[in-house]
């Protein structure tokens, strides 16, 4: 059993190196695309190729290593000069690179793989790869190879036992390790693991040569085993798998219909006369072959199995759940803890033997307890933290794809890619990024005879940056495009009723309006956008990750997108407001200023909705004690007293009434959901320096549930919060 | 650990038809849960309210860093309130349904015994008709001659009736 789970781990390091190797293929196709045929391009794509050919080999993923190799043929051939990359080449590779990408995205979480779409792509390549001689054989080969798969897979089913069995011949195989294999790190199970991938495999072992126990020395192998196996596979394929313990053992293949040449084919040294007459006594009937018993260890074969069966169960895709981290990061971390043990161990002194003259170093101690605690939480935070080049990095052929797709022109600028973001806010962040990239390809950016005839280069520029300001990572999506047509939305939204017709928005609020659901300008649908589901899914996703984005555009100019991230999402960097008595933290993220109350400042509009008047505006007012019915005294109280905090949802400000300012502090989030259930306005808890519990303020979603309940009959601006 | 807890552990080995209950009072009733759902007893500690819950969630507390429920039983079954005293206790149970467990507190007048109780010696639920609810009571058993209300803690705090207590919530629409 531990055998398996180290054989998953295993694998699970390949996945991640060959998904990294991938990358490099992708880039490096990409940088040739855009003319740049340096040969140290190429031969980082070869060599991440061959890097992927040779893993998937070792660990027995044959669809994989056999569609690389013809890859990697491809490729050999523009590295030696004899072909002239083109442009359908490189789409021909990028697309196996995907299928790639694809297949091992499928084996790593055990589901079907795609052989059709493999062998298609692997005729096209061997199209390309013209009639040369040497690359025939190779073609047929692997052909042969994917047929072999086929037969094998289909073996599976009862009802082709009998073909599957004429088609396979029962090779018998004689296999005496050395002694002292097993200490130079050979498995014999590997192998055998390997050699039932090939086949049906039957195991016997011989325990002939067994000493007595007291003479047994544990890391020598003793043992000899007799295999069958039934296969298709021919003998150098079948000499392939041994081909590591070669020199430490002795080796006979037999092939049954033709008994004296294999008997020549003795490798290495002779076999010993005791087994030959074994195999000559033992005749075997293929009929009677059973797959042996670790089938269900071995994963290559498994998965062949499944690739057919359609209705095997699909495991449920697993997120990759690890990541690397840098040697010096976990270096500084054991620093950090060794001295926090010193000054546990200065600390507890005083437990021992106080008296009053210590007071000063207990401070100190306490200082130093402080800064190492806060100095731990900072780097193990920092583990957390990756690039987002990672993100960044599928955009180059995200872009090159849809442009080429539109018809458009399109360079695409990367900035900032070494900022760091939490892992999980990473991944999450992955498809919103995705999907504004592609608007702006869609709708922002316009075709090169649009962009010509409104005096701008052919060329459209869309730039991605990031950066960190302040406690927030913000991302901008930024074009120079035809930028929102906010008569269009106007209209649209007027149709849909979600504006009313004598309603006067500012621009900035209509442009926040494509964030709503079923709002999309452009006529047609088409595959990449324009059904109005997608920005609506962006911004509830950055919601959900604590942050928020913004949009800015002008009219034949471009647009901006901003997203504002926090940190890190286990951090909150809040202020501690009371209410009652209770205390509350709202997200400093949020805030935009708090303001003393002044009575005159306050008006009560008509259905009970009060607004502040601040600088000119009117702002609506929401009281904690009101929303939250706590505390009814306290309410009455702060009606024309208290603080208000003037917060931004959506573009929109609103203030929000509470009776004291505490604290700012950096604050743990605990989950609500995980004991209790999600609660609106309430985006989790954490626990006080005294041990007590307060409730995080969502504040979005706290003035959205306000908005909707309270002011529903009052405002006509309710959707467009 | 008396003579008859040690027993009561000894006889675990051989007994697999019982079950051990942990008993509490309420209201002058005695009621039990299994005590393997139970992670510990603790004293009243004042909680945190949570806005727009109904009243018988007295709001959340921190438990070693978590973020857990309390549940007034009295509340929640509709008995007349008391000021809680010395020997009201929180007894902490671990709900279990099929996506995940959650740790929910739940106050009682106080803790009683420790009881093994013979499956066989536990009757069901007598059927009160539509009156009276009583899908989250296991059975009814005897012990020292008083009868013991046991309460499927699985059902009595399953999401549904937390679902339902919100869905008259007006303001969380």
């Amino acid at each position: 059993m531990s055998m398996d789970l180290d054989l998953d781990e295993i694998n699970e390091i390949f996945f991640e190196e060959s998904f990294e190797g991938l990358d490099v293929m992708e880039t490096g196709l990409l940088n040739l695309d855009q003319g740049d045929a340096d040969s140290e391009v190429i031969n980082d794509i070869f060599r991440a190729a061959h890097s992927i050919k040779g893993g998937a080999g070792t660990f027995g993923f044959m669809e994989i290593s056999e569609f690389t190799h013809v890859v990697e043929t491809l490729l050999d051939e523009v590295r030696s000069g004899t072909r002239q990359v083109s442009k359908d080449d490189i789409q021909l590779l990028l697309k196996s690179v995907d299928y790639l990408r694809d297949t091992m995205t499928a084996l790593q979480n055990k589901q079907d793989v795609d052989a059709e779409a493999g062998e298609s792509l692997r005729q096209q390549i061997s199209a390309v790869l013209g009639n040369g001689g040497q690359d025939d054989s190779t073609d047929k080969k692997n052909i042969d190879e994917a047929a072999s798969e086929d037969s094998k897979s289909e073996a599976g089913a009862e009802d082709n036992v009998d073909k599957f069995l004429e088609s396979q011949k029962l090779w018998t195989i004689i296999f005496e390790p050395h002694l002292n294999m097993l200490q130079s790190g050979n498995d014999p199970l590997r192998i055998f693991r390997e050699l039932e991938s090939l086949g049906d495999l039957e195991v016997e072992a011989l325990t002939e040569s067994l000493p007595v126990f007291e003479k047994l020395e544990p890391q020598n192998c003793y043992l000899s085993w007799k295999l069958y196996l039934c296969t298709e596979a021919t003998r150098d394929e079948i000499l392939e798998v041994f081909d590591w313990v070669m020199e430490e053992c002795d080796l006979e293949i037999i092939e049954p219909e033709n008994t004296t040449e294999a008997t020549d084919e003795v490798l290495e040294e002779e076999i010993s006369k005791e087994t030959e007459n074994i195999i000559a006594n033992k005749p075997i009937q293929s009929n009677e072959t059973q797959p042996t018993k670790n089938n269900e260890s071995n994963n290559s074969t498994t998965e062949k199995k499944v690739t057919k069966s359609k209705a095997a169960p699909k495991p449920v895709a697993k997120e990759s759940s690890s990541i690397r981290v840098s040697i010096e990061k976990v270096d500084a971390l054991l620093d950090l803890v060794g001295e926090l043990v010193i000054t546990q161990s200065m600390l507890k002194r005083f437990g021992n033997e106080y008296d009053s003259d210590s007071l000063k170093e207990l401070g100190d101690g306490l200082t130093q307890l402080e800064r190492y605690t806060r100095e731990l939480q900072e780097n193990v935070m920092d583990i957390r933290m990756l690039p987002i080049s990672s993100n960044f990095n599928r955009f180059p052929r995200l872009v090159h794809d849809i442009s080429g797709k539109l018809g458009k022109k399109v360079e695409l600028k990367l900035s900032g890619e070494h900022t760091e973001l939490d892992k999980t806010v990473l991944e999450k962040i992955g498809d919103p990024l995705v999907h504004l990239v592609r608007n702006s390809l869609d709708h922002g950016i316009e075709t090169p005879d649009v962009r010509v005839a409104a005096g701008k280069p052919e060329t459209g520029v869309l730039h991605l940056n990031a950066f960190q300001e302040g406690g927030n990572i913000v991302i901008r999506v930024e074009d120079d495009g035809a930028g929102i047509n906010t008569e269009k939305i106007l209209a649209k939204a007027r149709d849909k009723g979600l504006v009313g017709p004598e309603e006067n928005l500012s621009d900035d609020r209509i442009n926040n309006l494509i964030f709503h659901p079923g709002l999309s300008t452009n006529d047609e649908v088409s595959d990449l956008s324009g059904r109005g589901v997608g920005m609506d899914v962006v911004r509830r996703n950055i919601k959900d990750l604590g942050g928020r984005v913004e949009i800015h555009s002008e009219r034949g100019v471009g647009s901006v997108l901003t997203i504002r991230l926090p940190l890190t999402l286990a951090i909150l960097d809040g202020q501690l407001v009371r209410c009652g008595k209770e205390t509350y933290i709202i997200s400093l993220l949020s805030i935009v200023e708090t303001v003393m109350v002044n009575a005159d400042q306050v008006n009560d509009v008509a259905g009970g909705a009060r607004v502040y008047h601040m600088r000119g505006n009117y702002i609506p007012v929401i009281s904690l004690n009101n929303v939250f019915k706590h505390d009814h005294n306290a309410s009455v109280k702060n009606k024309n007293s208290g603080l208000l905090v003037v917060v931004e949802s959506d573009g929109a400000q609103v203030g929000i009434l509470v009776d004291e300012l505490l604290d700012q502090q950096q604050v743990v989030i605990k989950s609500l959901e995980d004991n209790f259930k999600q609660m609106d306005g309430l985006s989790g808890a954490t626990i006080l320096g005294d041990g007590t519990v307060a409730l995080i303020l969502d504040v979005p979603g706290f003035v959205q549930s306000f908005l909707s309940s309270e002011i529903h009959k009052t405002s006509p601006h309710k959707h467009a919060a | 650990m008396n003579t008859s807890e040690a027993q009561l552990i000894e006889e675990e080995h051989f007994n697999t038809d019982s079950e051990q209950f942990l008993t509490f009072m309420l209201a002058g009733e005695e009621y039990g849960v299994e005590i393997l759902s139970v992670q510990g007893v603790q004293g009243w500690s004042k909680t945190t309210p949570i806005p727009n819950t109904p009243d018988y969630i007295l709001g959340v507390i921190n438990l070693r860093g978590a973020i857990v429920p309390i549940i007034d039983l009295r509340k929640r079954f509709e008995l007349e309130a008391i000021p809680y005293g010395s020997t009201t206790v929180v007894v902490v149970v671990k709900v279990t349904n099929e996506e995940s467990d959650r740790t929910v507190g739940i106050v009682v007048d106080g803790v009683s015994e420790v009881y093994r109780l013979d499956n066989k010696d536990i009757q069901a639920a007598p059927e009160f008709g539509d009156a009276v609810k009583t899908e989250y009571i296991k059975g009814l058993a005897t012990a020292d001659e008083k009868m013991i209300i046991l309460l499927e803690i699985n059902k009595l705090i399953s999401f549904d009736v937390i679902e339902e207590a919100f869905s008259n919530d007006e303001v969380n629409t």
